[in-house]
């Protein structure tokens, strides 16, 4: 499924004194397969983009109507969210979507119950017992728990790293196409963090096709991500794969936002006269300056 | 749906009633409520909506907020009218007509049920309309400040004011917090096909265990964090702490306060000498 956004503006508390501009216009195609990195300031729209993709945030209807000549479009595969007749569980069915904290959202006695509710919901008809186990189970041992060991235990008595695994299960469970986490290796610790990550790779490769995550961690970002857009000021800046981002190191830099310890690295050794062209991933980037070295030593 | 809640909310805009002493407009909120339950004819009800008019004009609040307050509360009061307006019986005469005007089993329409009825709705609706404008047109802090002042004398009888002050700008600080919490957490069951507006009422309510119990322990989290952070500062409540903003009477409260104090002379003269006797 392809997201295409065109001319998308949102403003919170329109018409009040509170009234604050979060997206301005913004036009932004994701294809399928993609691992998708949206990185931006806080407050640069970042988040109330991702939530337009599962219709949480839906456009204003007086936008759709008062704007003739460039109107809104928002459409995530066959689903058009600019209308009011889509069928927006059948939508969020389709993209899973992860908060930031997810774990704040656990709620049930058991795991097994947690994991099972967004299945129980998304289910067509009441789903049997067996079927709901099968799936639980899938997910659970998805995202690294031992189902047998967490699938009675209270969430609550789990450790962080565990409660967000818990909480992302509960999200993959119905299988989403796409997959869109807000800040998933927040506030974890750096084995929590590798982890999330190798988990996302995971998921991208046989559970769901894309993979959306909004991130301030620029490493992160530069290893994983297959493309990346900047978001500042409700606008996007830039979307680019992150070999051809990063050296636009100063700009990024300029819109305060940080780069990542490889892109430090070439600026670096660029005002000691040396050229590094890499794609800012860690291996490739001590590849790339090791054949340097060797072809000067 | 959230967003609807409009009750206890500040809104941010400069005017006269907003630079008013918090006190001021406290005292003017208890003695309004005393005044329209004072009142025994239309007029002087009449005469008190004109000054509460005249309130919202002065403190900038568009008439669609203030009437989103009553909004609210619509519900509850057309029901205890109803209900007045069927049972509340009584024979006294107003108009040229029967005193019992319809009358069929235990239901009874009367002159009288239809005066209380109409009184009470009106009563309710300045009521929530003047205590909303209190919330419009003062911060939380300074209303607390406000309460905290006005209970001072209490501390004679070794009433706790300074810590019961602190329970309200807490709850009342809080509002925003649990609300957006609220709205974060039911975002994310929604994202889990949770179908929190939609089906009936048992539905509903089961529908809210998923919201309530992340809220309920963000809450015992925020609320242990919050004492830890007082304790960390050595807090230790209102002996010999100083305020950072003083409580100014200034020519703009005076004003207020004769306006206040001739609507309820006006309204209790009005009550032993009625201008449209009834």
């Amino acid at each position: 499924m392809r997201i295409v956004a065109e001319h998308l503006s949102y403003t919170y508390n329109a018409d009040s004194p509170f009234a604050t501009k979060a997206l301005d216009d913004i036009s932004l195609t994701i294809e399928e397969g993609e691992f998708f990195g949206i990185i931006g300031h806080t407050g640069s729209g970042k988040s109330t983009f991702v939530q337009h993709l599962n219709g949480l945030l839906r456009l204003p209807s007086s936008l759709k109507r008062g704007k003739k000549k460039d109107p809104a479009v928002l459409t995530v595969g066959e689903f058009d969210l600019t209308s009011r007749k889509t069928n927006f569980r059948a939508l969020r069915r389709q993209v899973g979507m992860v908060f930031q904290y997810p774990e704040n959202q656990l709620f049930a006695e058991t795991v097994f119950e947690d994991v099972a509710f967004g299945y129980k919901n998304f289910a067509e008809k009441k789903p049997e017992a067996d079927e709901v186990a099968r799936a639980v189970r899938e997910a659970l041992e998805e995202v690294g728990l031992d189902y047998g060991e967490v699938k009675g235990m209270s969430p609550f008595d789990l450790s962080g790293g565990q409660k967000r695994r818990v909480a992302i299960a509960g999200v993959i469970v119905t299988k989403p196409e796409i997959l869109v986490l807000d800040e998933p290796a927040a506030g974890l610790d750096p084995l929590g963090k590798r982890e999330v990550m190798e988990l996302l790779h995971r998921l991208r490769e046989h559970w769901c096709k894309t993979v959306v995550v909004v991130s301030h961690d620029m490493d992160e970002i530069a290893e994983n991500c297959t493309h990346v857009a900047v978001f500042a000021e409700g606008k996007v800046k830039k979307v680019l794969p992150p070999a051809e981002l990063f050296p636009h190191a100063e700009e990024l830099l300029s819109l305060g936002l940080d780069i990542p310890l490889t892109a430090k690295l070439v600026l670096a050794l660029r005002k000691r006269g040396m050229e590094i062209d890499c794609d800012y991933t860690v291996e490739d980037f001590v590849k790339k300056v090791l054949a340097q070295k060797g072809e000067k030593c | 749906m959230l967003k609807d809640v409009s009750f206890g909310q500040y809104y941010p805009v400069k005017s006269f009633v907003h630079n008013l002493d918090p006190r001021l407009k406290i005292l003017f909120l208890i003695g309004y409520i005393v005044a329209i339950f004072l009142a025994k004819e239309l007029l002087a009800l009449g005469v008190a909506a004109a000054v509460l008019l005249l309130a919202v004009l002065f403190a900038h609040i568009p008439f669609g907020k203030v009437l989103r307050a009553v909004r609210g509360v619509l519900f509850l009061v057309l029901f205890t009218a109803v209900l007045n307006l069927f049972f509340h019986g009584g024979d006294a005469v107003y108009w040229d007509a029967p005193a019992v005007l319809w009358e069929w089993k235990i239901f009874r329409v009367t002159q009288a049920g239809i005066m209380f009825s109409v009184f009470l709705i009106l009563r309710l609706f300045l009521l929530v309309i003047c205590s909303s404008l209190l919330t419009y047109t003062t911060t939380p802090v300074s209303l607390t400040d406000g309460i905290e002042s006005l209970l001072t004398p209490l501390k004679w009888i070794r009433f706790p004011v300074h810590e019961l002050a602190l329970i309200m700008s807490i709850a009342l600080r809080f509002i925003p917090i649990l609300m957006d919490e609220t709205e974060r957490i039911m975002n994310a069951q929604k994202a889990r096909g949770a179908m929190l507006d939609s089906g009936g009422p048992a539905k509903r309510v089961k529908a809210i265990v998923p919201v309530l119990i992340p809220l309920l322990l963000s809450a015992f989290r925020r609320a242990d964090e919050l004492g830890d952070a007082m304790d960390a500062r050595c807090y230790s409540g209102g002996k010999n702490r100083t305020k950072y903003k003083k409580l100014h009477f200034s020519w703009r409260d005076l004003f207020a306060l004769v306006l206040l104090a001739a609507l309820i002379a006006g309204i209790v003269v009005m009550r032993f000498f009625p201008v449209f006797p009834l």
